[in-house]
């Protein structure tokens, strides 16, 4: 059973330096790291110290608000370093990993036979709830809700994306059993969203509903697949989980083990042969820079996820949690003479037409991150609307939202948007107005005010 | 530049003065800034572009209401000039204008952004060539400054300047003139050059004529090209269309707003064609829509983004009764037969109105929508 749904409104943005559909396997790597920062609003309590031995599947930390939220290692070894910033808040846990993974047991199972109580505990001790992504809000779920139903995308409309169903290429039965584990938690459906435009194994995939999702980005993201399908009203919990965790939750069942592999793309202008990488949550990123960059002599920047929302590290840094992509494209920190005049600068995309750009659409583009102008007053209408194919007015959502007017904000549809579905609009705001920042406090003020 | 850079910044000596520093930098070279939070790669597109678009649109019409300047000017007096000898008329007429729109509002501008500490935003940029485009050529260069200066500071600056106004500041300029100095700004003295002081000219628009009671007296090519007196930038339907194509192309004006206010205009104007009483009545409704300021209005002013309409929707109901009170102001108000601007600042006035209920009927359907699932 699969129906079909078409999203009108959105922009592409075709960046040069797209994943070649290879695997490269990764050596394994020296050091690898979990980062209490990769999770927002949580307050980790750390249950091991600099010297202790862990298994893959121990837990390093716990949520200090909810204890069954737990966070293990994604390989064996010794804690090497607990690394803090400012007020001492925990910046990552590095491990030093043994040459082999010595796997912590928890047992083989058929999440078939398991009922909803079980289950939450089997899951909560293996570390598998920070997987799971509770809307609204953008943050990691409460495993004693029940939710609504339960999301997942299974494709990815960003630039550069990671193909997600050649990444799981061999796991097909590793994500069956997820979805079987997952169905144990939610009394309604599980949707399963797959790019219209191609087919897959996910096409296949059993005990869920499927929808075919054509458009332009962000179609590929979770939060405008539910507004079309299922939207959410004010009071409602559903959860979201990515593909790669999904099957990562499977394999726990078929093999017992906290299996941390991730099928990474390693992509950007910067990249030499784009590709996919085989490495284990959390790798150093050094590993892979130092092997596939191309020696440039501008400077770069690494992005941890995509290039609209991802995070910006340092190549001493470590693959996030959740991501199955690394960006990387040149800095943009130099002046440019006469930079706004129309019809200059096309090397430049845009979704307007005030650039040549538009007279080739199928060009590959290299962007850098040059703000390109600086933040103004909110002057042109429209073009926010453009790229933002929820039934919700954003510019009205952003302006109740930078005054703190808690009440328009939840008549406006706070509940039904994350921070990601406004990326494009950071993109393509003439004001350059910083939307994704100010939807994510926005959230974290409804979470301390209404909760 | 790269020198004196240092000094404006944060702890610099001039720091004081560095919005109206960083305003001119700004304008010389696009910053070196990167992006520190949200998305990592930006759009091209900024604010300067935007407005420099706007004025690169308004450059055939400025161009012909120069050139018609010394056009109407010397036909009327029937003398015959070559087409250099015209433009130089005009040019000698309209650029101490332009020095003044921009020399007043872009220092008031600058005087606000050191005072208040923010950086200088580019509207102005659009304002201050409009508003020597809506005067008639006659205007006294120490009238049009009164003008921006209360176009600005109170029309703008008062309300938290670049888009917080509520009136469109170039429309308020003109009609903050047309009420104070109504003698030099209506009439049928103001339209040609030298208009009052030179026997045997006569500068009525074709509104004026009509409203009067007489037929208009010019024939459709001249009307469509603007070969005809009224303010500067607003008689050639030709060069504001080909204005308007290049906003619409670019995508820089909504074409929700243009295309419902001359919806709005041409019905109007068909309604009255057929009650017909008066000649502004019974002048054809497509005629209506090519003198005054209808198309200057609708293609340039109705469709400033900070005093329209915000949402999709409610630009159809705004642009389309801008359309309808332009024409009923023109019909009824004889004293003044030009209502593009009266209706432009009224819906300006009503916008936030309409947007209100266009997102409440949002609010109401998601409010619908947790009923019905509260209640299943």
């Amino acid at each position: 059973m699969s129906h079909d749904i078409r999203i009108k409104k959105g922009l592409n943005i075709k960046l040069k330096g797209i994943a070649e559909k290879t695997f490269s396997d990764l050596p394994r790597a020296e050091v690898y790291a979990i980062k209490p920062t990769d999770f927002h609003g949580i307050v980790p309590k750390l249950t091991v110290k600099v010297g202790d031995k862990v298994k893959a599947g121990d837990v390093l930390f716990y949520s200090k608000m909810n204890e069954t939220v737990k966070f293990v290692a994604p390989v064996s070894g010794e804690i090497r370093d607990i690394t803090r910033g400012a007020k001492r808040r925990i910046l990552d846990i590095r491990i030093t990993a043994d040459k082999e993974d010595n796997f912590k047991d928890f047992g083989k199972k058929d999440p078939k036979n398991l009922d909803r109580e079980e289950m939450t505990n089997h899951l909560s001790e293996a570390g598998c709830f920070p997987f799971l992504i509770q809307r609204p809000y953008d943050i990691i779920v409460d495993p004693s809700e029940i939710p609504k139903a339960i999301f997942i995308s299974s494709f990815s409309t960003v630039p550069l994306a990671a193909d997600e169903a050649f990444a799981l290429q061999g796991q097909e039965e590793a994500f069956q059993a997820g979805i079987n584990a997952l169905k144990k938690l939610t009394d309604g459906k599980i949707h399963l969203s797959v790019d219209g435009n191609q087919t897959s194994f996910f096409d296949t995939t059993e005990n869920v509903e499927i929808h075919r999702i054509f458009g332009k980005h962000p179609a590929g993201n979770v939060g405008v697949q539910i507004a079309e399908i299922d939207p959410i009203n004010q009071g409602e919990r559903v959860w979201v989980v990515k593909p790669q965790d999904v099957a990562l939750i499977g394999r726990l069942f078929l093999t017992g083990h906290y299996d941390a592999t991730r099928v990474v793309a390693f992509a950007g202008s910067e990249v030499d042969n784009p590709r996919y990488v085989k490495t284990k949550q959390g790798v150093k990123i050094e590993e892979l820079y130092d092997k596939y960059i191309m020696s440039s002599a501008h400077e770069m920047r690494i992005i941890n996820g995509d290039v609209l929302t991802g995070k910006w590290v340092r190549k001493n840094n470590f693959l996030g949690f959740y991501n199955t992509l690394i960006s990387v494209i040149p800095e943009g920190n130099y002046y440019t003479f006469f930079g706004w005049m129309p019809f200059t600068q096309n090397r430049i995309f845009s979704m307007s037409r005030t650039f040549f750009s538009w007279l080739t659409p199928k060009k590959e583009y290299t962007l850098d991150t040059n703000m390109n102008g600086e933040d103004r007053a909110m002057v042109i209408t429209g073009e926010m609307e453009q790229v933002f194919p929820m039934d919700i007015y954003p510019m009205q959502l952003l302006k109740a939202t930078l005054v703190s007017d808690i009440e328009k904000m939840e008549k406006l549809g706070i509940y039904e948007v994350a921070p990601e579905d406004f990326a494009l609009i950071d993109y393509t705001s003439s004001s350059k107005v910083e939307a994704q920042t100010i939807i994510r406090e926005g959230l974290d003020l409804m979470i301390k005010e209404v909760g | 530049m790269e020198k004196y850079r240092p000094h404006f910044k944060k702890g610099g000596k001039f720091e004081k003065y560095g919005p109206a520093w960083f305003g001119i930098d700004t304008f010389l070279f696009t910053p070196n800034h990167t992006t520190k939070s949200g998305a990592h790669i930006r759009d091209g597109i900024d604010l300067k572009r935007v407005m420099i678009i706007v004025v690169f649109a308004l450059v055939p019409a400025t161009f012909f209401g120069v050139w018609n300047i010394g056009f109407q000017h010397f036909s009327q007096l029937g003398i015959e000039k070559t087409f250099l000898e015209l433009l130089w008329f005009g040019t000698v007429r309209f650029v101490p204008m332009v020095i003044i729109s921009y020399g007043v509002g872009l220092g008031i501008e600058f005087a606000y952004a050191v005072f208040r500490g923010h950086a200088v935003n580019e509207g102005y940029l659009v304002s201050g060539l409009l508003i020597p485009l809506i005067m008639p050529i006659d205007t006294p260069l120490w009238m049009l400054t009164i003008s921006v200066i209360f176009a600005v500071v109170i029309g703008k600056e008062a309300f938290g300047g670049t888009g917080m106004n509520i009136l469109n500041p170039a429309l308020l300029a003109r009609a903050f003139a047309f009420f104070s100095y109504a003698g030099s700004m209506s009439g049928d003295k103001v339209w040609v050059a030298d208009a009052s002081i030179t026997d045997g000219v006569s500068g009525e628009t074709v509104l004026g004529t009509l409203a009067s009671g007489k037929e208009a007296s010019l024939s459709i090519f001249d009307m469509f090209m603007g070969y005809m007196p009224g303010s500067i930038g607003e008689t050639s339907v030709l060069m504001i269309l080909i204005g308007a194509a290049f906003l619409l192309f670019t995508g820089m004006a909504s074409w929700r707003i243009m295309f419902a206010t001359i919806l709005g205009g041409a019905f109007t104007a068909f309604l009255f064609n057929l009650w017909g009483l008066n000649t502004l009545m019974s002048f054809p409704w497509w005629q209506h829509l090519m003198v005054g300021g209808f198309i200057f209005g609708a293609v340039f002013m109705a469709t400033d983004p900070v005093t329209a309409a915000q949402t999709s929707k409610g630009k159809w109901i705004y642009g389309f009764l801008i359309g309808v009170i332009a024409i009923l102001v023109r019909i009824f108000n004889g004293a003044y037969p030009e209502g593009m601007m009266m209706a432009i600042l009224l819906m300006n006035v009503f916008a936030p109105t309409i947007d209100h209920y266009i997102i409440e009927s949002n609010i109401k359907r998601r409010e619908k929508r947790k009923l019905k699932t509260l209640t299943t």
